[in-house]
């Protein structure tokens, strides 16, 4: 059996960052082809992401098609494809936005649809790791730039004028020296006889002639949203539809004995019960007992009564508070591997002027989409069709084939709305196991988990712990700086998924002394990808030990950090990936700003500053908090700033910030889940209480719009929320918040 | 008997244990009401019954037999508001752009709806003390006190 998911979260995280922006794609003519089929629809254009090479080859196969378009027709509406899955982080906004742009469409004529899936067809159908922007960007701003070319070449070729004479905006192109003007879908037909424009000649907008980019639109599905019309996989209904539900053991590993299927389908409204043995892969499809019934209701009732006795001899036996027990005695330890050494750490301690040293932890986390998951699987024989909310539709095609013994082509797949994402969809699971259960069922079936289900069979962000040493010369300058970061392995090799840090991690490159140990606990808990994965965490620790250090040292927070900042440059590694610590400065800067940095405050109540670098953005946040004697924390207010470079949908990148911060505090204040014996030990909103409204503060964002290759803001707001609270309690009370969630340490919100 | 919306129902061959939300859901079709926890503790399933804001998954159908339920499909309708308007609440979500998934909102909504009703001039402690039995996994409530803000203070409700 494969309990760890680690080798297939770095396949799919791996394939997200071979795609990160510094990667430069040929573009060619090749790359952007018209679509000949839809005759009479007036300009069909598509584009295609893949490199030359196959799409030369693919465009000679009757296989391919595009793998995203626009459509103008004659009446003048737009049609565009977004290809991407929604998972809340607003794509199906800002990917038409960016076409639209270039293409000088007016959006009141823009309408979106999700893209079906097919990998064949649409290439890469991916969300995470913050990419879906800067992987896009160019290819959708060369389709958008090619429609509107073309449609200028057919208006021109009518006027019998040259082109360059001629502009456009509001879906109209205009020729003002003889003044005329045609709207688009008057010239739809037209253009859609012309050659395609090789995508390299295009001219590109910048970023001073944007006039949709930029700008506050309303999310394409919210009318649909807020009327309560159907989106969501759990949504989905089929005539003659049956409910399914899904029993695998709570530690990870455990098969089925026996269990009381008699009784279970003698229950009211139950069809079948049966054992599925599963592949024994953690990410598709674990041993457990289905139950198909006639409803949802009938089929939650019966999973109550089931009574399954559980093989756990090779199960998981996993306990959080021995892994905190364990940790605190290796903290005192050297670690047993130095992941990276820079300068001399011991000699430079030994010259300090002051050492300090702290030990930070922080837990495991399930990722509580409010959706929980589900599937609908239609199982016809030799084929099967399937609804899922998913992030990763062409890992779900991947898996459900090799479940079933299918080929891909034998599979059809639809991307519905998924209600949050957060890295939980990354893993379908859910789907191979909706794939198994409709095979043994001759109707479509809804496969719906549980709360319970969600919270107990995850994949979890690792606890972890961090034991710091550092020193600061007699000015309060950093010199050395010791990292013994205590993690998690399931295979003994490397650290499990979301519980790695690289060399690179701030502040290691930037202190003349500095090194990374490294000494890894065994777990066979499944670990993913959470929200900002490794930073979530990390910069907690991090961030508030070195405000620690400013405050040991007498140094003002915001100048602590400039100074380890230093000149203006990136970092290595040489990537998209790659801090570069003027950009640092910068958000820092004015988050200080903003915020009123050095203002008087009342007794009780201050400011606190955090910063991190994730997912290619510089984010810094101030967060203004109140302690009373009771330890009793409100957050009246965080000041985000980012650079993300040019931001594409104002009202989403800030609704993401707000959002990221939000969750921030939710999770630090108050979220953990514990394992014991293998099992989670949480399983509802009781024990995993998520943030109120009441106790949510006022977010204000802000964003430094830089020319940069504009980046992903799903993720990278998340990180610096915490150290700022953290921070500004310290600021405020004195007490040093070194153990998530706060909770447990008898503060409460 | 019950009424959704203004129309009439029957749940006769039910077991009137049944939760409220699977009914809504699996029978009526009326999928905009959500499953989020199961145990009254999320406020994704929340629906109106006589005007009051409840929790369809904690509430049997035994309890509903010859009241009105009103549902996020049927809240643009309340009201006599004619066909195709929405509700001023659903207009300043859209203006407000305030779903991020969109799962919770349909809940969101209901228990805001619930509050201008009785409340239609709330103050920040008003809209929190209401509102705080809706979680949002996404944090949107932000944007959700100034939705309720901007529908209050344009005097509609
Ligand atoms: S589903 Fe009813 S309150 Fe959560
Ligand atoms: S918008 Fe996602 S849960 Fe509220």
């Amino acid at each position: 059996m494969t309990f760890s998911a680690d080798s297939y979260f770095a396949s799919v995280m791996g394939e997200f960052e071979s795609l990160a922006p510094a990667t430069k794609m040929q573009i060619s003519r090749r790359s952007l082809l018209k679509l000949t089929g839809a005759a009479g629809a007036g300009l069909v254009l598509a584009f295609a992401i893949a490199p030359d090479a196959e799409v030369a080859a693919a465009t000679t196969s009757k296989e391919f098609a595009p793998n995203a378009f626009l459509r103008v027709s004659p009446d003048g509406s737009i049609l565009i494809y977004s290809k991407g899955p929604e998972i809340g982080q607003g794509i199906k906004t800002a990917f038409p936005m960016i076409i639209a742009e270039e293409m000088d469409a007016a959006w009141r004529d823009v309408q979106v649809e999700q893209a079906p899936i097919n990998p064949k067809v649409y290439g890469r159908q991916s969300a995470g790791g913050s990419t879906s922007i800067p992987n896009s960007w160019d290819q959708l701003r060369r389709a958008g730039a090619a429609a509107r070319a073309m449609l200028v070449s057919a208006a021109a070729k009518q006027w019998k004028v040259p082109e360059a004479e001629c502009t456009t905006g509001d879906s109209i192109v205009m020729h003002a020296a003889s003044k005329r003007q045609a709207k688009y879908g008057e010239l739809a037909l037209a253009a859609a006889t012309l050659p395609v424009p090789d995508p390299t000649t295009l001219k590109l907008k910048t970023r001073a002639e944007y006039r949709l980019l930029g700008t506050r639109v309303s999310g394409v599905d919210n009318r649909k949203i807020v009327t309560g019309q159907p989106l969501f996989g759990i949504d989905v209904a089929m005539p003659d539809m049956v409910y399914a539900v899904y029993e695998k053991c709570p530690a990870v590993g455990g098969k089925v004995k026996r269990a009381n299927l008699d009784a279970i389908k003698g229950m009211q409204g139950v069809k079948d019960a049966f054992v599925l043995e599963g592949n024994g892969t953690v990410s598709e499809v674990m041993p457990g007992v289905a139950i198909v019934a006639t409803s949802t209701w009938a089929a939650f009732k019966a999973k109550a009564a089931l009574q399954v006795e559980w093989d756990e001899s090779s199960a998981s036996r996993d306990s959080w508070t021995g892994a905190v027990l364990e940790a605190q005695k290796i903290a005192k330890q050297t670690g047993k591997q130095s992941i990276t050494k820079n300068g001399d750490v011991d000699a430079a301690l030994k010259s300090a002027a002051k050492r300090l040293e702290a030990f930070y932890s922080y837990p495991f986390l399930p990722h509580a989409s409010l959706e929980p998951q589900n599937c609908t699987a239609w199982f016809k024989g030799d084929a099967i069709e399937m609804w899922v909310p998913t992030q990763t539709p062409e890992r779900a095609l991947q898996g459900v084939a090799h479940v079933l013994g299918l080929e891909q082509d034998k599979i059809t797949m639809h991307q519905t709305r998924a209600g949050g994402g957060f890295g939980r969809r990354l893993v379908n699971d859910y789907a191979c196991e909706a794939a198994a259960i409709a095979q043994k069922v001759s109707a479509p079936v809804k496969l719906t988990w549980t709360r319970e289900d969600d919270m107990r069979h995850d994949f979890y962000r690792p606890g972890g712990f961090h034991a710091f040493t550092a020193g600061l010369d007699a000015k309060g300058k950093l010199v050395a700086w010791r990292d013994h970061f205590i993690t998690f392995t399931s295979d003994g090799k490397s650290p499990v998924t979301g519980g790695n840090m690289p060399p690179a991690e701030f502040p290691l490159l930037l202190v003349a002394n500095s090194e990374l140990q490294q000494t890894m606990l065994p777990l066979m808990t499944p670990c993913g990808s959470w929200r900002a994965p490794r930073s979530n965490a990390v910069a907690f620790a991090v961030q508030s030990f070195i405000h620690e250090l400013a405050t040991a040292g007498g140094r003002d927070h915001v100048e602590f950090l400039l100074e380890i900042f230093g000149e203006p440059r990136w970092l290595p590694p040489a990537n998209a990936g790659a801090l570069n610590t003027g950009r640092a400065a910068a958000v820092v800067k004015l988050a200080a700003e903003k915020a009123g940095w050095g203002k008087p405050m009342p007794k009780g109540r201050a400011l606190g500053l955090g910063f991190h670098f994730s997912h290619a953005g510089h984010f810094a946040e101030v967060a203004e908090v109140s302690v009373d004697a009771h330890k009793h924390i409100t957050v009246h207010k965080v000041t985000v700033v980012g650079d993300i470079g040019p931001i594409v949908n104002m009202s989403g990148a800030e609704n993401q910030c707000q959002g990221a911060v939000i969750d921030a505090i939710s999770t630090m204040m108050n979220l953990q889940v514990g394992i014991e014996n293998g099992r989670i030990q949480e399983s509802n909103f009781t024990e995993y209480p998520i943030l109120r409204m009441k106790d949510s503060p006022q977010v204000d964002v802000h964003f430094i719009q830089s020319d940069f290759t504009p980046t992903g803001v799903g993720e990278p707001a998340f990180p610096p929320a915490a150290p700022a609270i953290a921070n500004a309690v310290f600021n405020a009370s004195g007490m040093r918040i070194r153990s998530l969630p706060i909770r447990s340490q008898g503060v409460s919100i | 008997m019950f009424k959704v919306n203004g129309t009439e129902h029957s749940f006769e061959g039910l077991d009137p244990a049944t939760p409220l939300l699977w009914v809504l859901r699996d029978s009526l079709g009326l999928v905009g009401t959500k499953y989020g926890c199961g145990i009254a503790q999320c406020g994704a399933c929340t629906v109106h019954l006589n005007g009051q804001p409840i929790r369809a998954c904690s509430t049997p159908m035994s309890a509903v037999e010859g009241q009105s339920i009103t549902t996020i499909e049927g809240l643009a309708a309340l009201d006599g508001r004619a066909e195709g308007a929405l509700h001023p609440l659903q207009q300043a979500w859209i203006d407000h752009d305030v779903p991020q998934c969109g799962y919770c909102q349909a809940g969101q909504l209901m228990t805001a709806a619930a509050l201008l009703k009785t409340t239609p001039h709330p103050t920040d402690a008003d809209i929190d003390k209401a509102m705080s039995g809706n979680m949002c996994r996404c944090g949107t409530y932000t944007r959700i006190r100034k939705a309720i803000h901007a529908v209050a203070d344009g005097g509609a409700s």
